[in-house]
């Protein structure tokens, strides 16, 4: 590894950090969305582009964070910190115990299970409404948001707290994927993404892994969701739906699957180019989808992977 | 002592029976040859020692223990080491990572050491950084032996390593599984019989799913039934 990449990790944070000074106040804001997105996206990344399992119900473990921790802050009274750390326990234990079912598939009956499971959890949500509030969700108090750290009164409401608290759950998401990318742990995740027989056959339990690689998985979007809900005041079911288990797919796909950071360049673009384009037209959604065809099938590794590939054949 | 004993193994495949009744008992530090026409039973026989495929019927022991009922992985990590017929290579990977989710398994203080030898061991020290996809044919079968190698297996099961080689790999390849003897036992499925006569201690012949024979080499190339039924002779 050259010197550059090895330090890039920290410029990448460093700019994020500075990023928040140039912004204005609505791109500020925005810009702590795709962070707790992002944080999303690297969740899906580890269990679809380093292990290869393609979830189409990955909205459940967010929707578990977000309802975790919603709940915990707007009725368990609970401060922030820990309600976090509720929503990302939600979050872990429903991708330990789906995994532990929709893993003894593979293929598209996996794809299947794991909708199906989304759509059992959402309905749940619905089913339940009067709690979830699920229809048109729940929005959780000021008072709720508020905490103390090292003795420092903080505010999830305010912007500042906000962008950094974003930064911080994202650099903790992407330092887990950089170390697991280069683990021992991590290298088998690619090996049954590139050979399950072949990693059987020299001596690990491809179940084994899986079920790792989607609880963690699970953890992270729990993590972030409910970093939204804290951040963003809004727990509700649209969080649940279907919609919410296919972007994670198309921010990594469009960023460049199994890379370190395509998740958060895949967030980052789809995120600007449906809010620009939400601007001009109210059919946005469908030239989004055009443009994300024409990207995927001009670019089929994503724009990190298509950056990779172009700068090893240069180099060869 | 005996390093692998099977006991009646059978397998059959709706109503084909690939391997019927075979009692194999192959001595530790051995190098065993398996050998009879396509379609024997070969691969299903070797298959089934290395857990890929489940008996229909008998027991294999390992190292004095019942490992039928154990899945594949559990196998390897007890030493049985198995290289595919068909080259199985992370082709997306370097030889180096290839062969480290091999070597990973050991002491991680002298993994890279243990990475550098195997590669080395099958000629493949060059190749280090290359990705497994832009080797030859005969470099991927190297390769996957060097992975088997990296298991630093007891049992070492290749399933005609040879297939497609050059002719200078195959005598380096002969050169590694004489020096092998001495740290691993060896099951060798192999058609090329100059290869077969050169390294194995025993020979076991397999024709329609059942031992036709078995013994040394100089026994087992004089015996009429495997003259008829392999030899062509
Ligand atoms: N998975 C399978 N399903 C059905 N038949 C099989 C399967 N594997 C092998 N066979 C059959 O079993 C017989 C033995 O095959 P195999 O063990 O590959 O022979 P060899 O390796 O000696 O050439 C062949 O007739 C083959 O067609
Ligand atoms: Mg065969």
């Amino acid at each position: 590894m050259t010197a550059a990449r090895r330090a890039l990790p920290a410029l990448v944070l460093a700019g994020l950090f500075a990023l928040q000074f140039v912004l204005g106040d609505y791109d500020h804001t925005n810009m702590a969305r795709i962070l707790v997105l992002a944080c999303f996206a690297v969740g899906y990344n580890i269990a679809f582009g380093m292990t290869g399992l393609l979830s189409l119900g990955h909205a459940m473990f967010f929707a578990a964070g977000l309802y975790g921790a919603g709940f915990s802050a707007e009725l368990g009274g609970v401060a922030p910190p820990a309600a976090l750390a509720a929503g990302t326990a939600c979050g872990l234990v429903l991708a330990l115990a789906v995994g532990l079912v929709a893993l003894r598939t593979s293929g598209v009956a996996f794809m299947i299970v794991t909708l199906m499971f989304a759509q059992a959890c959402f309905l749940t949500i619905l089913h339940f409404n009067e709690l979830t509030r699920g229809d048109e969700g729940f929005v959780i108090a000021e008072t709720a948001r508020r905490f103390a750290l090292a003795g420092v009164v903080l505010d999830a409401a305010d912007p500042t707290v906000r962008y950094n608290a974003a930064l911080a759950l994202f650099a903790l998401a992407y330092g887990a994927y950089l170390a697991l990318a280069r683990s021992r742990v991590g290298r088998v995740l690619v090996g049954i993404r590139e050979n399950e027989d072949r990693v059987r056959m020299l001596g690990y339990d491809p179940y084994r892994y899986r079920l790792f690689a989607l609880t963690l998985s699970g953890a992270l979007a729990g993590l972030a969701g409910a970093a939204y809900a804290l951040l963003f005041a809004y727990v509700g079911a649209t969080f649940a739906t279907t919609q919410y288990s296919i972007y994670p797919l198309l921010w990594v796909l469009l960023g460049g699957a199994g890379t370190a950071l395509g998740p958060l360049v895949g967030t980052g673009v789809m995120f600007v180019l449906v809010d620009r384009l939400s601007g001009i037209t109210s059919s946005y959604l469908m030239l989004v989808g055009l443009a994300l065809i024409l990207l995927v099938v001009l670019f089929p590794k994503g724009i990190l992977g298509t950056v990779g590939q172009r700068r090893a054949r240069n180099r060869s | 002592m005996t390093l692998l004993a099977t006991r009646g193994l059978g397998k059959s495949f709706g109503g084909l029976e690939a391997v019927r009744g075979v009692s194999l008992d192959v001595a530790e530090g051995e190098v065993r040859a398996i050998i009879g026409p396509n379609g024997a039973g070969k691969s299903t026989l070797v298959g089934m020692v290395a857990g890929r495929t489940r008996p229909s019927a008998g027991t294999i022991a390992f190292a004095g223990r019942d490992v039928t009922a154990l899945p594949a992985w559990r196998r390897v990590r007890l030493g049985i080491a198995y290289t595919f017929q068909i080259t199985s290579v992370f082709s997306g990977l370097t030889c180096r990572d290839n062969v480290a989710l091999a070597a990973q398994h050991g002491d991680r203080r002298d993994r890279d050491e243990r990475i550098a030898v195997a590669l080395r061991r099958v000629g493949l020290a060059d190749a280090v950084a290359r990705t497994a996809s832009a080797l030859s044919y005969g470099h991927r079968r190297l390769l996957e032996v060097a992975m088997g190698l990296a298991l630093a297996p007891r049992l070492l099961i290749m399933d005609e390593p040879t297939q497609g080689l050059a002719e200078g790999e195959i005598d380096g390849l002969c050169r590694l599984v004489r020096a092998l003897r001495t740290e691993t036992t060896v099951l060798l499925i192999e058609h090329n019989m100059a290869v077969v006569m050169a390294l194995a201690d025993r020979i076991t012949v397999l024709d329609r799913g059942a031992v036709l024979a078995e013994g040394p080499p100089a026994a087992v190339r004089a015996d009429a039934a495997v003259r008829a039924a392999y030899l062509g002779a």
